[in-house]
């Protein structure tokens, strides 16, 4: 390991620690026992199964936004529209599992691919806009969000909802198109599996593929990729379908997974989880589920502490927002890397000389 | 029905309420892209303001008070990101997402803190800013009903577009804000420290910010709740762009939105369904930047075909 990636991974260890000292003090304010809230934060994931499970099943929805969104930040697009793929992903696997007279065992299946292709469709939104009209991905990226809650609100309203349901809630999915819980005792779905393949498929993608390497040249020089006969249009825009594609397989997965009925009516936050995770992957796929499995223990570490004490689990969104203005700070600590790379170079130096 | 409704004067009145907050944005958007950096933390600064507007004119128990701590504060968070963006030359858009991250926890977080409320200040007594009437106008018809009896910071927010277009436009200041915008390594061959100059205009950017975050709840209501920005800093750069990024375009498409914001208001009394006439400000956000942009692309074509 050369001392660049030494230094990247101390950094974002440091990153890591400050934002969780930083979160301390603020418990130590905010709370009235807060050597158990902070106990809880960190050890309250580990104290039983069930609580254990919840990380892992808060891990599933992670990682496929952040494969989705580490597909399109490879190709430098800043499109955040995963956010509303996964909301439609989520509708759409719904109203089949509904609607739809599909054979058993297919269904969910079915559910969840149509809820990828709807969902790439909305990524496909700003992305097309871009090639055609040239309006910046990140606006119209965001108000698609915007523009899809609302219409699945429409859709849970007037065309899903279960009137007998005390609350605004769609009819329940029957059980069979509900994707199986494999662990006893927890909620962990089939769905981890699906998650797991589509992080790995998603690095070979990127990094075996002509068209993950045309993507990756595509984000780190456009001029350079065009000149080298690299089609960027073609492959920003296939970055972003793909990108939006995992999005709402993740969207369709969790409501097949976890819930019952759609109930989801206000922005979730995934598209914003997915940009922590990125950048504690380093857009690599194949680290995501650690980085997932990393904000999915915080968040239920958060979510026993609330329960337990008064700290309300938001702690958690503050110390994310951290986490990334560390991370992403270049300068961040450059002295040391500058002292570490002169360091080793004086080593490597006197070590020839010694061979001499 | 609907026709009436909008040429009425109340609808009118309610366009330039529901603009004020997106016009103050807009005008940030605009000083900050001037000086070449994208302020995607708009939304984050607009959120702090609106809970710390709230809690600074409680504790002054004055709303002019209230607003002028919070234009510190949103002037303190346009510096913080200065510092990422220029010291730690970290990447603008996710130093801002980070920014609107933390202001989306640390307000819950704080509210609950000071006064125990959960995602609604409602026992906070804050002293809202008071609309006022203005003599002779109130008195000519329509125009009248139109203009006057605004909020304060609604008659502010139109006084800060000529100010902001003087000071862009006919200040050394606002010179060098635009001349490092256009061509970093030109501006500072005349030597101008273009690093200053764009810590002095996100600075600005957070003050302005600030004012329209203090009016969403010191103004168009009069608490604070979780997320009450729904968007507004996103839609005000897209306005900001739209506008070509002056203060004079970005005021005519903020505009535009404030309208399409009270026009969603109004339908809501008819039989649309109210999900789709929320979605009305951002529909039109998209469909105005995409035909803006197509505009500017064909002309630029054209130039480049003639070149």
């Amino acid at each position: 390991m050369n001392s660049s990636n030494k230094f990247d991974i101390l950094r974002m260890v440091l990153a890591v620690g400050i934002a969780l000292l930083i979160s301390f003090l603020i418990i130590l304010i905010a709370s009235d026992e807060p050597l158990r809230a902070i106990l809880e934060l960190l050890t309250g994931p580990l104290k039983s199964t069930r609580s254990f499970g919840n990380v892992i099943e808060k891990m599933i929805p992670l990682i496929f936004t952040g494969v989705g969104i580490s597909i399109m930040f490879s190709a430098n697009q800043i499109n955040l529209a995963g956010e509303g793929s996964f909301h439609l992903g989520g509708l759409v696997a719904t109203y089949i599992a509904l609607n739809a007279a599909i054979p058993m065992g297919l269904s969910p299946w079915v559910c969840v691919l149509v809820a990828g292709f709807l969902g790439s469709l909305v990524t496909a939104v700003p992305a097309v806009m871009k090639i055609k009209t040239d309006s910046d991905v990140l606006v119209s990226s965001l108000m698609m969000n915007y523009i899809i809650v609302f219409f699945a609100n429409y859709v849970l309203n007037y065309i899903l909802r279960d009137p007998k349901a005390g609350a605004v809630v769609s009819f329940a999915i029957p059980a069979h198109i509900q994707l199986n819980s494999i662990i006893p005792g927890t909620r962990i779905h089939l769905g981890l599996f699906i998650a797991l393949a589509v992080a790995f498929f998603g690095y070979v993608l990127l990094y075996k593929t002509k068209i993950g390497y045309e993507i990756r040249i595509t984000g780190e020089n456009m001029d350079f990729a065009k000149y080298s006969g690299i089609n960027v249009l073609k492959v920003t825009l296939i970055s972003q379908l793909i990108g939006g594609f995992i999005f709402g397989v993740g969207g369709g997965v969790e409501i097949l997974g976890m819930y019952s009925r759609f109930s989801w009516t206000s922005s979730l936050g995934y598209g914003w989880d997915a940009i922590i995770i990125t950048t504690l992957a380093k857009k690599n796929p194949l680290y995501v589920p650690f980085a997932a499995f990393f904000l999915a223990y915080l968040r239920t570490g958060a979510s026993k502490m609330s329960i337990a004490t008064n700290v309300p689990t938001e702690i958690i969104t503050v110390a994310q927002g951290i986490i990334i203005l560390l991370v992403v700070a270049e300068q961040f600590l450059s002295k040391y890397k500058h002292k570490m790379i002169a360091k080793e170079a004086r080593l490597s130096l006197s070590n020839a000389k010694e061979a001499e | 029905m609907i026709v009436d409704a909008i040429l009425s004067p109340e609808f009118l009145n309610a366009t330039l309420r529901a603009t004020t907050p997106i016009l103050f944005a807009t005008l940030a958007a605009a000083v900050a892209a001037k000086c070449g950096i994208i302020n995607m933390a708009l939304e984050g600064i607009m959120l702090f303001s609106a809970l710390f507007g709230v809690l600074f004119s409680a504790m002054f128990q004055s709303g002019i008070l209230g607003l002028l701590a919070t234009m510190v504060m949103g002037g303190l968070i346009g510096l913080l990101l200065a510092f990422f963006v220029l010291k730690l030359k970290t990447d603008e858009i996710l130093a801002a997402i980070a920014i609107n991250l933390i202001a989306n926890g640390a307000t819950i977080l704080i509210l609950l803190m000071l006064s125990g409320d959960r995602g609604v200040s409602s026992s906070v007594k804050s002293v809202p800013l008071p609309r006022i009437s203005i003599p002779v106008i109130e008195n000519i018809p329509y125009l009248g009903a139109v203009i006057s009896n605004q909020n304060v910071l609604t008659y502010v927010s139109l006084i800060m577009v000529v100010v902001v277009h003087i000071f862009l436009y006919k200040m050394p200041l606002g010179l060098r804000i635009r001349a490092v915008g256009e061509n970093k390594n030109a501006a500072e061959s005349v030597g101008i420290s273009s690093k200053k100059i764009q810590y002095i205009a996100l600075v600005i950017s957070g003050v302005l910010a600030s004012m329209g975050g203090f009016f969403l709840s010191g103004g168009y209501m009069t608490y604070f709740t979780t997320g009450m920005t729904a968007g507004r800093g996103f839609i005000a750069l897209a306005a900001s762009f739209m506008g070509g990024n002056t203060p004079v375009g970005g005021f005519s498409v903020s505009l535009l939105f404030g309208a399409s914001s009270a026009l969603s208001n109004i339908l809501q009394l008819g039989n649309w369904p109210y999900e789709i006439i929320q979605m009305l400000p951002y529909i039109t956000t998209i469909i105005g930047l995409a035909i803006y942009s197509y505009v500017r692309m064909k002309k630029r074509q054209k130039l480049s075909d003639r070149g």
